[in-house]
């Protein structure tokens, strides 16, 4: 092998690592791509046989079939293209929200878990257990077909103050923007401005003379004051309310907004589950702050709320922040369960564009591609505020 | 308190226990939002439960579970061939081996821990209480009784019956599966073959779990390691494997192992709609313990490897009889949790049309006779799969317990 240790016995190269080392890795690549090949060209073959060679242009074709609710106009001349950007609104459109009412509600459920109330505390306990050791879906098809669906018809909704809870969906009262609501939009952006100033500024005082107001609070509520001011200062209200009207006759509610019971049940069914493992995690992180570190804080003279939010809610973020990431990732690949009770998300249009066009190599990976793109912006931003909070070791 | 001060005797020292309006007081009403809360919550608990009750008890109609229960458990596992008598008694034979095999782990193993030992036993007995016919209840309880037995003879040979017992586990999963599918020809006379269009019910579900991370458990510990691999192309292909197939929902994996799978293979390679859906969940339950063990790789330290090293092991060597067993060992947890999730994920192939414990769920209330009775038959499923999963990781928190099974 070499010259200069000529004296040493050389290992012959089937025994030596770094030979081996790259046989193996050889070894890997060959597999792989024999067999990625194999099926490659088994589709081919086969997709020829049907008389669909891969491509793309299909998505410029008529799509020629309804979809339920869409964010967008949408109409059956549209194209496949367009009915699948709807499917991609209503997922994110449910994802979203549901993320945001999971969040709250699983705070709720966490802090309640560790609450001294001994009937709140078994309460969140029996929720978490519930909704850890039932199938989602069985829960979602459950909570569609066995509550949502039970409502009565829409002549004998049930109300609640101005909410009506009926077979068609759920309505609630909503606002419609007027003439001034264009210029109400200037006001909330001019008063953003000005309340990130008011934060900057009190940060600054707070770094000189050593006493940190709550600057994000005072900020807040400056931009909140704008808003009720220029709400009330224009000379016409920039959104006038509607109420959702019970029909006399026929089926359907005037006024409001009324959302479906698909959309509804989907939404209520990801949140409930989704917050019982939010609470998990949320109770998980306050315990994995450490006694000594509330106890030492009032040491220092900190009150109790004071402690919490300096001292326990920051390091408690630390651990909650790359589980809760999951969870959000969970909850958006969750909502493809939609399908199930018909609501039209991704997967549910991706169905039917495939059964319209027959494409359904395509199909799929459109969707793969569109939820990798989910979860890897959802993982790269939560991986950026992970690494703003974490612990800056020395 | 402010007794003891005053007076000249010492009293005893103050109870530790407390009355019951003691109790309640510091538990639910030690301060004024704490006796609301408990209000608010006594308040949404008592209407719930009223209602939930009044419906129970009035209007439900429970008589489709008992009208169903055959359907929910087996499906139309045997009654569908022409001309073929019961075939369940081969759905009896593997629970009882179960059952034996268990109660002898466990008198092997555990020994102490009675009160665990009882709840497994007990679990067939429970099962018990449902609507069955009373033959079905006798052999139910016969079950807990051979686990007794079992229990009892694992006990008393504990030295001599431990590599059978490992043996016996090893070699149950395969024959418990041939017993379900049978031998040979469909007009055999023993154990004629069951097409897998026949499994269904919870047989399905639990079948499909137990295959799905049977089979994925090898591939998914190639997959660990190969991500903690220093060559660079067997790490990429691992990363790229596990992340693709995490970052897709199960369902859009499923519709593609039906849709698809036919396309892949060779022309006139068609496997039926349950083996398509074992494909993937085997696919996907391997990523998914791949992370799982790579977590239980990264728990070893470094000093393991580098004593391998010392004494001339080589990197498989190290990686077989040194690193993969402790990391095993402490992922043993982990799996029995990744287990039961993939239980319940199961329930999607009812998506995709297989009639597993959700898809009978779904055909029963699609028949005329049982029309609008969705809630009694989905609580009814969700306590199926609540109970089986509560037990399974009850039992399994108690045995890290008692076994000391993740801690090192």
């Amino acid at each position: 092998m070499s010259v200069h240790n000529a004296e040493q016995p050389t290992i012959p190269f089937w025994r030596d690592e770094r030979y081996l080392n790259i046989f193996a890795q050889i070894l890997a690549f060959v597999l792989v791509f024999g067999a990625l090949y194999i099926l490659w060209s088994n589709m081919n073959r086969s997709l020829e046989a049907i008389g669909l060679p891969l491509s793309l242009k299909f998505l410029k074709l008529t799509a020629s079939f309804d979809i339920g609710e869409s964010l967008i106009k949408y109409t059956r001349e549209d194209t496949y293209l367009r009915a699948y950007l709807v499917g991609i609104l209503n997922t994110i459109q449910v994802s979203v929200l549901g993320i945001i009412f999971a969040t709250i509600l699983g705070i709720i459920i966490g802090v309640s878990r560790l609450s001294t109330n001994w009937i709140l505390n078994r309460l969140a306990t029996g929720y978490i257990e519930l909704f850890r050791n039932i199938p989602l879906l069985v829960f979602l098809i459950f909570w569609y077909q066995g509550i949502f669906l039970k409502f009565p018809d829409v002549r004998n909704a049930i109300a609640i103050g101005h909410i009506y809870l009926s077979k068609r969906g759920v309505a609630f009262p909503w606002g419609i923007p007027t003439e001034t609501f264009r210029a109400y939009l200037y006001i909330l952006a001019v008063g953003l401005v000005i309340a990130i100033i008011v934060g900057i500024i009190l940060y600054r005082q707070g770094q000189k003379t050593g006493r940190m107001p709550m600057f994000t609070l005072w900020a807040l509520l400056t931009w909140i004051g704008i808003g009720i001011l220029g709400w009330f200062i224009l000379p016409q209200a920039p959104l006038s309310w509607t109420l959702p009207q019970l029909p006399e006759k026929g089926f359907n509610i005037t006024g409001g907004k009324v959302f479906s019971p698909e959309f509804m049940g989907l939404l209520s069914g990801l949140v409930l589950y989704t917050a019982a493992f939010i609470g998990e995690v949320v109770r998980a992180g306050i315990q994995a702050v450490s006694k000594g570190q509330v106890e030492a804080a009032r040491a220092l003279g900190l009150t109790g709320f004071e402690a919490l939010r300096l001292v326990v809610f920051p390091q408690a973020l630390r651990v909650i922040i790359p589980p809760l990431t999951s969870q959000y990732l969970n909850l958006t690949k969750n909502s493809s369960l939609a399908i199930a009770i018909g609501y039209p998300d991704i997967v549910h249009v991706y169905g039917t564009i495939i059964n319209q066009s027959g494409r359904a190599v395509e199909m799929t990976a459109i969707m793969m591609a569109t939820y990798l793109t989910f979860s890897l912006l959802t993982s790269a931003f939560m991986n950026w505020y992970n690494k703003r909070i974490q612990l800056v070791e020395r | 308190m402010t007794t003891l001060h005053s007076s000249k005797k010492f009293l005893p020292p103050p109870s530790e226990r407390s009355t019951a309006l003691g109790w309640v007081i510091k538990n639910l009403l030690n301060t004024w939002y704490n006796a609301l809360l408990t209000i608010v919550t006594l308040g949404i608990i008592f209407v719930v439960l009223r209602s939930s009750l009044i419906w129970a008890f009035s209007a439900a109609r429970w008589e489709v579970i008992p009208a169903n229960l055959r359907l929910f458990l087996v499906g139309q596992y045997p009654s569908q061939i022409p001309g073929e008598n019961d075939q369940v008694w081969r759905l009896w034979l593997d629970l009882y081996i179960l059952a034996g095999i268990i109660g002898l782990s466990w008198g092997v193993w555990v020994r102490r821990r009675e009160t665990v030992a009882g709840v497994l036993l007990g679990f067939p007995i429970l099962i018990a209480l449902l609507p069955f016919s009373l033959s079905v209840r006798a052999l139910l309880v016969g079950l807990s009784v051979a686990g007794l037995i079992f229990w009892w003879l694992g006990k008393r040979w504990a030295r001599r019956l431990q590599r059978v017992t490992i043996s016996l586990w090893i070699a149950y999963f395969p024959v418990a599966v041939l017993f379900i599918r049978g031998f040979g020809a469909e007009e055999a006379a023993f154990m004629p073959n069951v097409p897998t269009r026949f499994w269904g019910g919870l047989l399905l579900s639990v079948l499909l779990a137990i295959v799905g991370i049977a089979v994925s458990f090898p591939i998914g510990v190639a997959l660990a390691v190969g991500r903690q691999s220093s060559l660079p192309i067997v790490r990429s292909f691992s990363v790229l494997y596990i992340e693709l197939i995490r970052g897709v929902p199960l369902i859009s994996l499923l519709f593609m192992g039906q849709i698809m799978l036919p396309l892949f293979l060779p022309q006139g390679a068609n496997p039926d709609r349950i083996i398509r859906a074992m494909v993937v969940i085997v696919m996907f339950a391997a990523a998914y313990l791949a992370e799982n063990v790579r977590g239980g790789l990264q728990a070893i330290p470094k000093g393991q490897y580098e004593a391998a090293y010392a004494l001339g092991l080589n990197g498989f060597q190290t990686m077989v009889f040194i690193v993969l067993p402790q990391a095993l060992r402490t992922v043993i947890p982990v799996l029995v949790g990744q287990f039961i999730t993939l239980f319940k994920d199961t329930s999607l192939v009812a998506i995709v049309g297989l009639l597993d414990l959700l898809g009978i769920a779904r055909s029963v209330i699609a028949n005329p006779k049982f029309i609008g009775t969705q809630r009694e038959v989905f609580l009814f499923i969700s306590l199926f799969y609540f109970v089986l999963s509560y037990a399974l990781s009850y039992t399994s928190r108690r045995l890290e317990a008692a076994l000391g099974v993740g801690e090192r």
